[in-house]
């Protein structure tokens, strides 16, 4: 119990370290593969820490729910990372929430960052909020549904047990499996505003989509939010590397902290390096093709969901 | 049952008073006030009966027809029933007492104006729908449950036809009679079969001795579609978009969120208690129904830009949520996994008790916004968290509980949910893995769309700057009406914290129903854990979870403002070119905008909506204009093509009276001569 | 324990029916065809494992002639002919992509929900097969009654006869396999050029229709 609590608690810390570190990853891996040099992996970290030092400017008609809202969106996509295992599975939160906590705590991020967006009753905040909402109202159930073909197989949406489970090797590879990772890897695209969905370097008001929604957003309060970005984009990459590729982690019964820290962080590496790739080779959608991407991700999840009866065993 | 007798015969008294003393100005605190005092001592019988003695009480009342009597029983399911009655009366009483007295002197002081005209009664009726719906949750027999059944429409229609005066009551009411005279029609038949041959009206005559297959099954379709009818299940939800905004604010929230859950309980008590065993498809039509209406509900709550009509389609999706849960328990109990049905059951239970917490209070909300603004069209609100500020904060739960957010009542509902449709694979049945699956999509499609929806509701009507000069100048409302929301928003949080409470409080509603409570097998059970037995390893902690979200935001306020700059300056914001006293309001979004890409995305399909904007030439002044035209499936092709066959059959049979006198008696004949040749045939 | 030569086939058999839902899913011409080569890949990679796994060299022949015909020889006749021809290098969908993809997880269902009850008693592999071969038919038919284009109603014509010998290769032996599908392939060769012909004669008349369609203010 001791030793779970200490887990959680460097757990906690240690995804927080983390999540600047993968995004400025990604944006060198990004950089090398345009040809260019690119800035230092530490780059986000000084820009998260100039933005703490700046000063906040809000609009007049902002209420403390615009105020507020920084620190409940950080504070629920914190707290659901802490319910991912990342190095390790013994952690004390892990009966507190399942993937559908999870799912749910994202939502909550999301649904006070939508209403942000509308409080300051500007148009760019109407129109990142809108778009944001109808892409949630795809990608939320294509993340269900994969919760749905992952605990029909594994019985449990514990990500913990789940993690022990597929690390037991018994699963093998299935249809639903690979379905449900290409679903989940598309959600995950679409939530984190990467391309082809949205660019997260965009300034063009007609395409930005979180841009726009966190357009007022100065200071620290737009440090928390960029903050929560990286550590939800952390989030999708330890949730994908937990269910589909927890080699190494330590369980409460065997293996080692170390290996499990190690291999986590050869896992974001990869994931990084990855994005990175996908991202250069191929160019934004339009806001309305969204809608069809997503709802290919729902379709390819329900359809992983109904291929698990046709394959031996369940 | 002393208790419960009295505090149904005060409402009845307090209907006489609300008549009788109508002149007086009391009359309205009193009768509020007794309602109230009823439905608490209904509501403290219910927890009781539930607590004490599993719930079941049973009487015979000398009254109604002769050698019949009126049969009264109240089990686990009638006093779980009863309480959310209850709750939804106290609250409703408390909020509507401040609501008509804001209405009162709105309408003293601007006599002339049209949007305060006159209204009808609702004293009277108020605490008599009350009483009508506990008669149907308590009723023991075929008789008295109709009666109730249709002594409740009857007062909620007299409810709707209170606002008489303004121009969309009479369609509304008139399309809410029809509909509800179709659903008692339904469910007299359905009565008519469960009874059979045998004449006892007795519900504990018909358990034992449930009808055969096919009477059955069409016992099952007359009831969905009866009971479906007043519930909303789509196509048959037509009227309630329009009646239950109709009704004043307190009574629409008592339409939306508790008399829908009678109607819930009409279907528990048929399907999962007189009927006896159940067959798996009766599961299966119900969760295909529930799905369809559940995404469908959410869209049409989409597209609308009247507050309260937006909440009474929100209703149809929470409805469809709540029939899926009851559809699952019917399959898992039809496959003898009594513990899944559990399971399923307490989630639609639960949804029950929820739904009517947040639904009563949003509609509260509409009815705050309606005395502050005298408008409900979201397209003229905004702004008004800083003129409501109590009623911003407690809209803000319901709407986060309503979108099921953690950790919130409405997640809880949720996740039980899910967690039963995880148990698919322990069904025998193909279709019904599959099926499933399929329903679990649309559960979880609807979830995110009400997510957007609410996020729409509350980000067009609190947020942003005021839309019309009535936004501007809204205040506060009064402490009644304050406490009359208070009340369910602070259930909302505390049954989403400790949601095992209420489940162990209807725990013998669900044992009496499936045979098997949700946390059976299972040695150690602490009561902060929601862990019920079939969903394996899974546990969910909503007051862990709020713990934890209180204590992380804490530290991070404290971090941020001892480490970080906590300068801030306020400036305007940026209007996109407007200017003008009050730019930015005009280049905000609208409900209407809001909706576009879900519209877009869905509605194309399914409601075969147009956008279409006007844009004048350049160097023309008029301003640009966006139309959205959409049509309503449910009318595009059931309901118009019926009223067609029934006027062109009404024109038609219209002939019949223009007969000459030979003609009437050759009809006659023809007719007699048809049955004396059918009974010589059947006799034969 | 795992069974590598099962799960080897189970996710071939997928990937031929993921393409065909990328097909459904594609709106340019070279992008179709692109997929459709991944398909014709994923179908021989099928054949010649199954030829591997259970010790039938002659679905051997089958994976190679897959190969060459579908993968490398009608991808690239069919590019000429789209440049050549100078056709309109999008699809114009007769049914919203979102509703096409609705309808192809339905046709799917369906065609597990058929397949699964008869196959009861065989093993997992041929029920499984079963039910993919028979979706991919059912979404090339999809396919064909959804697209106006008349090269991507070969396409789908063309996927049809890909589940086709999905199922033929999957249900072990099954010695006609190579004849079919020497025979199936020469008729679609047949039949592209038939349906091509068709097509472009009808061309003139849908040019003419869409004349009357911007008339009306229908066209995108």
């Amino acid at each position: 119990m001791i030793a779970a609590v200490i887990h959680q608690v460097l757990h906690m810390v240690l995804v927080l370290a983390l999540a600047p570190l993968l995004t400025g990853w990604i944006r060198l891996v990004k950089s090398r593969l345009v040809g260019r040099r690119g800035a230092s992996v530490l780059q986000p970290y000084r820009d998260l820490a100039r933005l703490l030092r700046k000063e906040v400017v809000l609009a007049d008609n902002a209420s403390w729910l615009f105020r507020s809202v920084p620190y409940v969106m950080f504070t629920a996509i914190w707290l659901a990372a802490g319910l991912v295992p990342v190095f390790t599975t013994d952690l004390a939160l892990a009966p507190t929430g399942d993937l559908i906590a999870l799912i749910a705590l994202l939502g909550t991020a999301r649904f006070f960052l939508a209403l942000a967006g509308m409080d300051t009753g500007t148009s760019f905040g109407g129109i990142g909020s809108s778009r944001e909402m109808m892409i949630a109202a795809l990608a939320e159930p294509a993340m269900l549904m994969v919760v749905f073909s992952v605990a029909v197989l594994v019985r449990t949406t514990s990500l913990a047990e789940i993690a022990v489970y597929m690390m037991g090797g018994t699963v093998g590879l299935r249809v639903s499996l690979a379905l449900a990772l290409i679903a989940l890897v598309m959600v995950a695209i679409a939530e984190n505003a990467r391309i082809p969905i949205d660019n997260p370097a965009t300034h063009l008001e007609l395409t930005m989509v979180h841009e726009a929604m966190v357009l007022e957003y100065s200071g620290r309060h737009l440090a928390l939010i960029e903050g929560a970005a990286m550590l939800k984009l952390l989030l999708y990459a330890a949730v994908i590397a937990c269910v589909f590729a927890p080699w190494g982690m330590a369980t409460p019964t065997q293996g080692s902290l170390w290996i499990g820290l190690l291999s986590f962080l050869a896992k974001l590496a990869t994931a990084g390096a990855a994005l990175a790739l996908f991202e250069t080779s191929i160019a934004k959608m339009r806001v309305f093709r969204v809608g069809e991407f997503l709802g290919g991700a729902l379709l390819l999840s329900l359809l992983g969901a109904i291929f698990l009866y046709v394959s031996r065993g369940v | 049952m002393t208790l419960l007798f009295v505090a149904l015969l005060a409402l009845f008294a307090l209907a006489v008073v609300g008549v009788a003393a109508r002149r007086s100005p009391w009359v309205g605190t009193a009768v509020y006030g007794g309602t109230a005092a009823a439905c608490g001592l209904i509501g403290l019988w219910a927890v009781e009966a539930l607590v004490g003695r599993g719930g079941v009480a049973a009487a015979v009342l000398p009254i109604g027809l002769p050698w019949i009597g009126v049969h009264l029983r109240a089990d686990g399911v009638s006093a779980f029933f009863l309480l959310v009655v209850a709750l939804g009366g106290v609250t409703a009483s408390l909020f509507g007492w401040g609501y008509e007295r804001a209405h009162a002197r709105a309408l003293a002081h601007h006599a002339a104006d049209h949007t305060h005209g006159e209204s009808g009664p609702v004293l009277p009726f108020f605490p008599l729908f009350l009483a009508g719906m506990s008669l149907v949750l308590l009723a023991n027999d075929a008789f008295s449950f109709l009666v109730s059944w249709e002594f409740m429409s009857l007062t909620s229609w007299l409810l709707v036809l209170s606002t008489h005066r303004e121009p969309d009551t009479p369609d509304a009411a008139r399309l809410y009679l029809v509909m509800a005279v179709l659903g008692t029609a339904c469910l007299l038949l359905a009565f008519g079969l469960l009874v059979g041959t045998g004449g006892d009206y007795r519900f504990d005559a018909i358990r034992q001795h449930p009808p055969e297959a096919g009477a059955a099954a069409l016992t099952v379709l007359l009831v969905v579609l009866g009971a479906g009818s007043k519930a909303g299940l789509v196509p048959l939800h037509v009227w309630l978009p329009l009646a239950h905004p109709a009704a004043p604010s307190h009574v629409s929230a008592l339409m939306s969120g508790v008399m829908t859950k009678v109607a819930v309980y009409a279907l528990v008590r048929v399907l999962f208690d007189l009927l006896g065993e159940p067959m798996w498809w009766w599961g299966g039509a119900l969760m295909a129904a529930g799905a369809v209406t559940a995404v469908m509900g959410v869209l049409y709550a989409l597209m609308q830009d009247d507050v309260k009509r937006l909440l009474a389609c929100s209703t149809i999706e929470n409805i469809g949520v709540i029939v899926i849960a009851l559809g699952l328990a019917l399959v898992f109990k039809a496959s003898h996994t009594p513990v899944i049905a559990a399971l399923a059951l307490s989630a639609a239970l639960l949804h029950v008790v929820n739904h009517s917490l947040f639904k009563s209070l949003l509609f509260f909300v509409a009815g705050a916004i309606l005395t502050a603004t005298g408008t409900r069209d979201l397209n003229r609100l905004g702004g008004l968290i800083h003129r409501m500020p109590t009623t911003a904060v407690l809209a803000l739960i319901g709407a986060a509980a309503i979108s099921a957010l953690p950790p919130l009542n409405g997640f809880v509902g949720e996740w039980l949910l899910f967690q039963a449709i995880l148990n698919a694979p322990a069904l025998p049945e193909w279709s019904l893995k599959i099926g499933i699956a399929v329903v679990g999509a649309a559960v979880a499609l609807a979830a995110a769309l009400a997510a957007a929806c609410f996020v729409r509701l509350y980000g067009i009507a609190f947020l942003g700057r005021p839309r019309s000069a009535e936004a501007g100048r809204a205040g506060e409302v009064g402490r009644a009406m304050l406490a009359g929301m208070a009340i369910p928003a602070a259930l909302c949080v505390a049954l989403g914290v400790l949601p095992t409470l209420v489940i162990r409080l209807f725990e013998p509603a669900v044992r009496a129903m499936v045979q098997a409570g949700p946390f059976d097998d299972r040695s150690y059970q602490p009561w902060i854990w929601l862990a019920p037995t079939s969903a394996i390893g899974n546990s969910y902690n909503g007051l862990i979870l709020l713990a934890m979200i209180a204590a992380l935001s804490v530290a991070l306020v404290l971090a941020i403002h001892r480490w970080a700059s906590d300068r801030v300056r306020r400036s305007i914001a940026w209007g996109c070119g407007h200017d003008g006293a009050d730019p930015a309001a005009l280049s905000q979004y609208s409900a209407s905008s809001f909706a576009q890409p879900i519209r877009r995305a869905f509605g194309g399909t399914v409601f075969n909506a147009r956008d279409r904007v006007d844009m004048p030439e350049p160097g023309d002044t008029r301003p640009a204009r966006l139309t959205v035209r959409w049509t309503d499936p449910a009318w595009a092709f059931l309901f118009t093509p019926v009223r067609r066959a029934v006027n062109w059959l009404a024109d038609h049979v219209d002939a019949l009276q223009f007969l000459t006198i030979r003609s009437y008696l050759t009809l006659m004949f023809a007719a007699l001569v048809v049955v004396l040749a059918l009974v010589a045939v059947v006799r034969s | 324990m795992i069974d590598i030569g099962y799960d080897a086939a189970h996710l071939l058999g997928a990937l031929v029916l993921m393409t065909s839902f990328a097909l459904l899913y594609q709106r340019r011409l070279f992008s179709l065809l692109n997929v459709f080569t991944v398909q014709a890949l994923a179908l021989s990679g099928a054949a010649a494992w199954q030829a591997y796994a259970h010790d039938e060299p002659h679905l051997y022949i089958t994976a190679l002639l897959t190969l060459t015909l579908k993968a490398i020889a009608i991808p690239v006749a069919l590019h000429r002919i789209i440049q050549r021809l100078h056709i309109e290098r999008t699809v114009e969908p007769a049914l919203g992509i979102g509703l096409t993809m609705v309808a192809g997880v339905s046709l799917v269902t369906l065609s597990i929900l058929l397949v699964l009850p008869v196959t009861e008693n065989a093993t997992a592999l041929t029920r499984e097969d079963l039910a993919l071969s028979l979706s991919v038919v059912l979404l090339g038919l999809l396919m064909m009654i959804s697209r106006r284009n008349a090269v991507s109603q070969v396409v789908g014509f063309m996927s049809i006869e890909n589940g086709l010998i999905l199922a033929a290769v999957g249900v072990a032996g099954m010695p006609l396999v190579v004849e079919m599908s020497i025979a199936f392939s020469v008729m679609v060769a047949f039949i592209i050029f038939g349906i091509f012909l068709f097509q472009i004669r009808e061309r003139f008349e849908t040019l003419d229709m869409r004349k009357i369609e911007s008339f009306r203010g229908e066209s995108d």
